[in-house]
């Protein structure tokens, strides 16, 4: 008996045998279709499409690329804002079709679709604040840069520990622990080389102190990340208002790194000075990203790591010692969250100041999770975080009628979206955040 | 390499886990170390591993002895081991597997994943393995995976190597395929600690057999030994393997499962198309290795999965989409997989796990009030009924041996009035004695007239219980048969091959 009918979820015409017959009964093909992305992309388009297209800013906008100081003056690109945001949302509309086209291929939307997705998005937003002014390119990308730094360094801390199996919740501690010993060291010893390694020290000791707790003695990762976040706050703030801000010229005033123009690649426009022209701790940054991810990847130490914080029994059976492994890798981290604190002050202020770090700890965690545990896509959520800050205080400056507080609230939505629908599924290391008991 | 244990003894607080064992494996030899779960023998061998320290005696390699402080040691030594889990890291490729711990190197620390697939490929053309280097370990089969890491020891010249119950998972061509394995290894001069419970495997494989009871060698026996001796020598007494029971007398109870399906969040088919019948009075048991749709069949019937359709009809009533609670007041009882994980909970006592799932109104309850009065009864009778051995019925579940855990959960769930009985892998675990006990529980709720589910990856306790037998391969069922089909069908059938 052979039956036809509509299948429940697909609507798809299905034939089936009845299994009296004493035929197998053919597999459907049921791998459900995820709407998901398309739908996100889609919506995203339209509305960016109808707001600041269709009922766009009339008004000119100019994109200006350099400075009159500059050793090469490119001419602002200058536009009709609406137009500009037009061809950018039909832009944005045929990648939502070619996503919609894909998931009905039951295909994954692939990354290198939605990373420019998300590029057109933030130009045309740019494009239309800048509605009637000028947009300074460079400034925009060059704070972005800055703003991102610290949450960079603080990401790579994040990525490093849990791929070893260790949640690192202490990066906030650490970022504000590495700012203070920064700014304290490079004052007094008057050196910002011995400010940068006192950074990664005071980065490093609270690194300690949380794999102490958690993986000699097994207590909650999480909770110890807590704690220490709490306890750096209040350590320096109690040194900042018992010390620091009654001597602030001896012990408050570090100074910052000078910057280091590179020559002929820092007078490339536009991405010159973006890119070579920054302090020491921004390249540390360009060398980190790539070298963790060698580290992690292509070297003995890394599969090593990643096997401890996937199966730390098994990489025990093989010889590996899961507590030491866990112990060092996570102090290493430490070091370069410090390293991101020390970008706070002296690579960047010149000053401690309390609760500087101002939550950039979670953030960096935010773009771990965002970034798949991988150090480049960290790297790019915690950039992607760092230019929605410094739009803002540009959009402050350029007068938008935006509300700067809603500006500052899409970093947040765009994780929520993403972490819930757009990453899909990700899946960490296996044993992150469980501490290893050997029998 | 011949390996010889000499007086090892290791302790966990007051329970002697092995007590002065000596032991000696000539090179090239097939040892098989027999014994009961809880007999000591995987204790013996993380002794050897390296992975706990004997509290006194010697290991010797080649008559000189050795001290190991890790597995390292010991792997650099020269022994190797395939754990009953394995120690794969699923989302690693086969060849970042093998070399982890000892990787090939370029430029002193860059991974030379070149050379690593190129050991794999010769250890596995060496063996006949077929294993592709570049494969992820959690999309390949039990089997492969296991020779995955004999290739992990091979790869690291292990010319000792021990295998703990390497059986467990295979189907039993798979167990046939490994036996060969084992002998060429062994005729290649590798010696072989083959560490098992399973009488037939011994008989099949071995070149001597040493067995251990409660921590000690009790005795050795040749593989010429029938399967009564070995039984014997293994359990301390006289045992009898055969489940008595006669021939089912069917009731009106009914249990139909009609073209159940169900799918995993990916839509990948979990259950496909699963239809039975069992009658009341009769066992139906369910075959198959493990992970082939087994626990998800258990748990679309109670109630426990999304995405499922078809119908599981119990007396003529849908529970399709019904609540678990409605499933468990229809008269099903349950016995889960994992004991330790879903049918007791360690931190309460015995009574307390009595009454878990009846914790509201009759007979444990009175609106919100627990009558402590009747559950210390009955807990009281429940301990004497199933032979419970237990200190009272305060104590915390999670200390009694596993037998006794067991023992708590047939006595909550046999104590309502059935409809249904289920019991997935009864006996995993368990002493031949709490073996007995139980299986003749379940028969003698066949008896009671219930329909009774059984499912089970032991194929020797599947066909000793089962009036019928359904094979289960990648969630489909691939025939049911009678209870009297010949190991080689059922093994084919396991192997998704109809009958």
């Amino acid at each position: 008996m052979v039956e036809s009918t509509l299948h429940e979820r697909t609507g798809e015409e299905v034939t089936t045998v009845n299994a009296t017959q004493g035929l197998a009964a053919p597999v459907a093909i049921d791998v459900p279709r995820s709407w998901k992305t398309p739908i996100v992309l889609g919506v995203l388009a339209l509305i960016w499409l109808i707001c600041f297209g269709i009922f766009g800013d009339a008004r000119t906008v100019a994109f200006g690329w350099s400075d009159t100081s500059d050793a090469i003056v490119l001419p602002d690109f200058v536009v009709n804002s609406k137009t500009f945001c037009l061809t950018i949302g039909i832009l944005m509309l045929a990648i939502a079709v070619v996503a919609t086209w894909l998931a009905s291929q039951r295909r994954k939307v692939p990354m290198w679709l939605i990373i420019p997705f998300g590029v057109l998005l933030v130009w045309s937003l740019v494009g239309w604040v800048g509605a009637g002014g000028r947009v300074p390119v460079e400034f925009l990308l060059t704070g972005a840069l800055a703003l991102s730094t610290p949450v960079v360094f603080g990401a790579l801390s994040g990525v490093i520990g849990e791929r070893v199996g260790v949640v690192n919740i202490a990066i906030e501690g650490q970022l504000l622990i590495g700012a203070f010993a920064a700014a304290v060291t490079g004052s007094i010893t008057g050196s910002l080389t011995l400010g940068i390694i006192a950074a990664m020290i005071g980065g490093a000791l609270v690194s300690l102190v949380l794999a102490a707790f958690s993986i000699v003695y097994l207590v909650d990762q999480v909770i110890v990340g807590v704690v220490l976040n709490a306890l750096a706050i209040g350590i320096t703030n109690f040194l900042y208002a018992s010390v620091l801000n009654d001597n602030s010229a001896e012990y408050n005033f570090p100074g910052t790194l000078p910057f280091l123009p590179i020559p002929f690649l820092s007078d490339i426009p536009v991405i010159g000075g973006v890119l070579f022209n920054q302090r020491i701790t921004t390249y540390a940054m360009f060398v980190l990203v790539p070298l963790v991810y060698v580290v992690l990847f292509k070297t003995k130490w890394g599969l090593r790591i990643r096997a401890v914080g996937e199966h730390p029994l098994a990489a025990d059976t093989v010889g590996i010692n899961v507590k030491r492994t866990r112990f060092w890798t996570v102090t290493v981290a430490g070091m370069i969250a410090g390293l991101g604190g020390g970008a706070l002050t002296i690579g960047s202020v010149g000053a401690f100041v309390r609760e500087m770090s101002a939550g950039q700890g979670y953030i960096a965690l935010a773009a771990v999770i965002l970034g798949r545990w991988n150090p480049w896509l960290a790297a790019c959520a915690a950039l992607l975080f760092g230019f929605s800050r410094n739009f803002r205080i540009w959009a402050g400056q350029a007068g938008s009628t935006i509300p700067s507080d809603l500006i500052a609230m899409t970093p947040y939505l765009v994780t929520l979206i993403a972490v819930a629908g757009l990453v899909g599924h990700a899946r960490g290391p296996a044993a992150a955040g469980r501490p290893y008991i050997k029998q | 390499m011949k390996l010889e244990l000499r007086g090892i003894t290791k302790r966990f607080g007051a329970l002697v886990a092995n007590d002065h064992i000596s032991l000696t494996i000539e090179p090239g030899e097939i040892h098989c170390l027999l014994g009961e779960n809880g007999a000591g023998k995987s204790t013996l061998m993380n002794v050897l591993y390296g992975l706990y320290n004997a509290d006194e005696g010697q290991i010797l390699l080649d008559d000189t002895a050795v001290t190991f402080s890790g597995p390292g040691d010991a792997m650099a030594a020269g022994i190797g081991m395939v754990h009953q889990h394995f120690m794969l890291i699923p989302v690693f490729t086969v060849a970042e597997n093998v070399m982890l711990g000892h990787e090939p190197t370029r430029a002193g620390t860059l991974l030379d994943l070149p050379a690593a697939r190129a050991l794999v490929r010769e250890i596995s053309q060496r063996f006949g393995f077929e294993v592709d280097p570049d494969a992820l370990v959690e999309d390949l089969p039990v089997g492969v995976q296991q020779r995955v890491e004999i290739i992990k020891a091979l790869a690291r010249d292990a010319r000792v190597l021990v295998l703990d119950e390497p059986t467990a998972v295979l189907t039993p061509q798979e167990t046939d395929e490994l036996m060969v394995i084992m002998r060429g290894l062994a005729a290649s001069g590798t010696s072989i600690v083959f560490i098992t419970h399973k009488l037939r495997e011994v008989r099949e494989v071995a070149d001597r057999i040493t067995v251990m009871r409660l921590g000690k060698i009790v005795g050795t026996a040749s593989p010429t030994s029938s399967t009564s001796e070995l039984a014997e020598l293994m359990v301390g007494r006289a045992v009898d393997l055969t489940v008595k029971k006669d021939e089912p007398q069917f009731t009106a109870k009914e249990f139909d499962v009609a073209h159940l399906t169900a799918l995993d969040a990916l839509g990948n088919h979990l259950l496909d198309d699963v239809s039975f019948t069992i009658r009341g009075g009769e066992v139906l048991a369910i075959a198959g290795v493990q992970g082939n749709g087994q626990t998800e069949l258990t748990e679309a019937i109670l109630g426990l999965r999304s995405h499922v359709s078809g119908s599981i009809r119990l007396n003529g009533t849908e529970l399709v989409g019904s609540s678990v609670r409605k499933v468990l007041d229809a008269g099903v009882g349950f016995v889960p997989e994992d004991r330790q994980k879903d049918g007791i909970i360690g931190e309460f006592t015995v009574a307390e796990n009595l009454m878990l799932d009846r914790s509201t109104g009759n007979p444990f309850a009175s609106g919100l009030n627990i009558k402590f009065g009747y559950l210390e009864d009955f807990a009281s009778s429940a301990i004497t009924e199933f032979d419970i051995r237990t200190q009272g019925t305060d104590t915390l579940a999670g200390r009694l041996s596993g037998g006794n855990q067991q023992k708590v959960v047939l006595a909550r769930e046999l104590s309502r009035d059935l409809q249904l009985f289920i019991a997935s892998q009864p006996t995993r675990g368990l002493d031949v004695g709490s073996i007995e006990f139980v299986h003749d529980r379940i028969i003698a709720t066949r008896d009671a007239g219930i329909p009774v589910l059984i499912v089970s990856t032991e194929l020797d306790e599947v066909v000793s219980l089962a009036d019928r037998i359904a094979v289960m391969y990648r969630g489909k069922i691939v025939g049911i048969v009678d209870a009297t089909t010949s190991r080689t069908t059922l093994g084919e059938m396991m192997a998704g091959i109809a009958a």
